[in-house]
């Protein structure tokens, strides 16, 4: 049981945005406006003007609906939308339109690991509302003279997620917002990478106090700090023999404290009513179709890794604890025995997203719809196709074509199996397939869509596009290409290392690059502190922004990582011993520590190629 | 009733300046409004369901399709009515 001796009782208003929709929730204006300049999105509708009429967005509803499921809430019989009335120049309407004893959604729960074990946290109500704009203040907000404002964000699809008092911990709190984020994420609803995603509000007391409202919390860290700095705030205060006073503040990110803001009484005063320009919905009979196909939530992904797979509950943990790494760990894997599974579960669960945090950085996926930057110019790239082989060749047998195949199975997925397997044919042509031992990939025609779809033996499928041309049957990847200079990438393979920091680019580490390092070490060929080294070389120097096979390799032969074979260890091992007569004296006098000096002189030999293990075990062995 | 300062209260929060004059000859008016709607008050409403929109309907939506039913609006445009603008923002007095 946790004690919680300053009864700490906090509770999170998290808003979030719907960020998947493709448009605001309710005008058509894109939501895909980060990088563009402000006021560029806007209408009559997101902006206010006089006279707009405003049409909600069928699928901000579902995607409402969604969340309200994975969190355990009642979907509500009759819900409907208000005027929040307040005047400040994020809204220029004088209003936010929102939600009040109505909600889309109330009464569930979220659980997380807590201070002791499970904890459960409820929540009171998932409502439906307009984001407002975007302010920018010249300055720090206490002392600016003026508010800039972009009306681009303006009336994006929230969410506001409000908690129970239930959290007893700033540490929970922040479970509790990486919980939520990453259910949201599994829901393909929101996009936590993205600028101003997600807003908290704190409400936090202790006992013998009233609350405070601590606003303007922009980051998980930054909620933590935040309530870390008012739980000793707030005891400083009854300590002194103050009151801890019903009020506002205002969390200043780069100070790392609350300032007061304005009186809490005045600034309720918010006059709700109903929105008279949208009509009240009836929705929770949409309920079961969407519950139907709610999509596997981290619990499940993490329960199917450790049954699938065999790995262990926290390496589970760990990889399911972002979609990312999960959809990545299960692309590393997927064609692949149990063995190296557990090994790759070992490697990224606990190495790789290990370094990730260790420098701030979050994955960033290549999706479908999205549209990435070039590498090369910086433009944005468009979805293109590349093409592999003609399917006719492998009908004739043609060796070319066999070899174009191959190498495309190989370096996009890193089946090096197929290297050396033999290619069927069934299904009068229709059908390939390739297979070795306990691996086989089989690649199947659909004419009909035009497709072709590739399945790996453990049932991950892929599909490639199919061009008839003149008499060829051309199959073709898809990519992303650069209309602008020409270069192009691969769409599905890639994921992208997220620098926090704006001044530091980003770094790649693809699909191919995790198989190669650890079938490396799987092998034999390089040793443990060699991965190590090929990921952070990767994740710290910002490798060549170009999509790259050969980087590990490259990486391997820069930084002479190549295993160094036994008896240029042993030749070492002797080397070291009869060079250091009073070393071999100290240990054989049962001075332990000695054997480290031989040991270091046996890395010096084979430039830190030896494995630290094997120089000791070599050196044990000839000392007898 | 509406006393004195409650109307000065009304002014702030819909930010209008009152002058000594405005709130004495306001204050009567609003409470007669308000004797008005204290006569509605007097219906018996006991059995009937409250009524939350006027129109008879339900679920009105539109499609997430990107500018639909209309374009956004360009910058140009959408600055074009501003008081105060900078560098493609709208300019607004800090508020706290």
């Amino acid at each position: 049981m946790y004690e919680n001796p300053d009864g700490v009782m906090i509770g999170l208003e998290v808003h979030v945005q719907l960020n998947k929709l493709k448009t605001k929730v309710f005008c058509g204006c894109t939501t895909d406006y980060h990088n563009d300049p402000p006021n560029s999105h806007v209408c009559p509708v997101c902006l206010g003007l006089p006279g707009a009429l405003p049409v909600i967005n069928k699928r901000a509803v579902e995607a409402a609906i969604k969340v309200g499921l994975a969190l355990n809430c009642k979907v509500e019989e009759h819900t409907q939308f208000y005027r929040k009335n307040y005047y400040y120049p994020d809204l220029p309407k004088g209003f936010q339109i929102t939600q009040y004893d109505f909600p889309i959604s109330s009464g569930g729960y979220i659980t997380i690991e807590g201070e002791d074990g499970e904890h459960r946290v409820g929540i009171t109500r998932a409502h439906m509302e307009e984001d407002p704009g975007r302010l920018v203040h010249e300055g720090t907000i206490d002392k600016s003279k003026y508010t800039l404002i972009d009306y681009n964000r303006s009336g994006m699809a929230l969410l506001e997620v409000v908690s129970d008092p239930d959290m007893r911990s700033p540490k929970e709190a922040r479970r509790y917002l990486d919980k939520l984020r990453n259910i949201l994420e599994y829901l393909d609803v929101f996009d936590g990478n993205l600028e101003g995603a997600l807003r908290v509000d704190a409400n936090i007391s202790i006992m013998g106090g009233q609350r405070a409202e601590i606003k303007n919390i922009s980051s998980h860290k930054g909620a933590e700090r935040a309530l870390l700095y008012e739980i000793v705030r707030q005891k400083n205060v009854l300590r002194r023999g103050g009151v801890v006073v019903l009020e506002t503040r205002h969390f200043d990110e780069a100070r790392e404290i609350t300032m007061s803001m304005r009186s809490k009484e005045e600034a309720h005063d918010y006059r709700y009513f109903p929105e008279p320009d949208l009509v009240p919905l009836k929705i929770s009979g949409w309920a079961p179709a969407i519950k139907a196909t709610l999509p596997d939530l981290p619990d499940a992904w993490r329960l199917l890794f450790v049954e699938q797979y065999g790995i262990t509950d926290e390496q589970a943990k760990a990889l399911t604890s972002d979609i990312r790494l999960a959809k990545f760990y299960q692309m590393v894997v997927q064609n692949r025995d149990i063995k190296f599974a557990q090994l790759a579960a070992d490697w990224m669960s606990n190495v790789l997203k290990g370094e990730l945090n260790y420098r701030s950085q979050t994955f960033k996926v290549f999706s479908e719809q999205e549209a990435p930057k070039c590498w090369a110019c910086g433009e944005k790239m468009v979805p293109s196709d590349r093409y592999l082989f003609d399917w006719n060749g492998i009908l004739i047998n043609d060796l070319d074509t066999f070899k174009k195949l191959k190498e495309y199975l190989m370096n996009n997925y890193g089946a090096f199996w197929v290297n050396n397997a033999p290619i069927e044919k069934d299904d009068a042509g229709r059908t390939i397939k390739i297979s070795v031992e306990n691996y086989s990939i089989s690649l199947i025609l659909d004419d009909t869509k035009n497709k072709v779809i590739v399945k790996f033996y453990k049932g991950g499928t892929y599909s490639l596009s199919l061009k008839k041309v003149n008499d060829r049957l051309n199959i073709c990847e898809d990519i992303f290409y650069c209309n602008n200079c020409g270069a192009s990438r691969d769409k599905n393979t890639t994921f992208i290392i997220k620098v926090e920091k704006p001044s530091v680019p980003e770094a790649e580490i693809s699909l191919i690059d995790m198989l190669k390092a650890l079938d490396f070490f799987e092998n034999n060929k390089i040793s443990e502190d060699d991965v190590l080294k090929i990921m952070r070389t990767i994740l710290q120097k910002q490798i060549p922004k170009e999509f790259d096979v050969e980087k590990v390799d490259k990486i391997v032969k820069e930084e002479g990582l190549k295993k160094v074979e036994g008896n240029i260890v042993e030749a070492a091992a002797l080397e070291a011993i009869n060079e250091n007569p009073q070393a071999v004296a100290d240990y054989k006098a049962g001075k332990e520590k000695a054997l480290n000096s031989l040991v270091g002189a046996v890395m010096k030999k084979t430039k830190g190629g030896a494995d630290a293990r094997t120089a000791r075990e070599v050196l044990l062995g000839k000392l007898g | 009733m509406i006393a004195k300062k409650d109307l000065e209260h009304m002014g702030w929060l819909a930010r209008l300046e009152l002058s000594e004059e405005d709130k004495e000859k306001y204050t009567p008016r609003l409470n007669s409004v308000l004797d008005y709607f204290g006569e509605l008050d007097e219906v018996d409403t006991e059995d009937v369901e409250p009524t939350y929109h006027i129109l008879p309907m339900n679920n009105v939506f539109r499609d997430d399709e990107v500018n639909v039913p209309a374009k956004p609006l360009t910058q140009e445009e959408a600055l074009s009515n501003a008081p105060k603008k900078q560098d493609g923002f709208f300019k607004a007095p800090r508020m706290m």
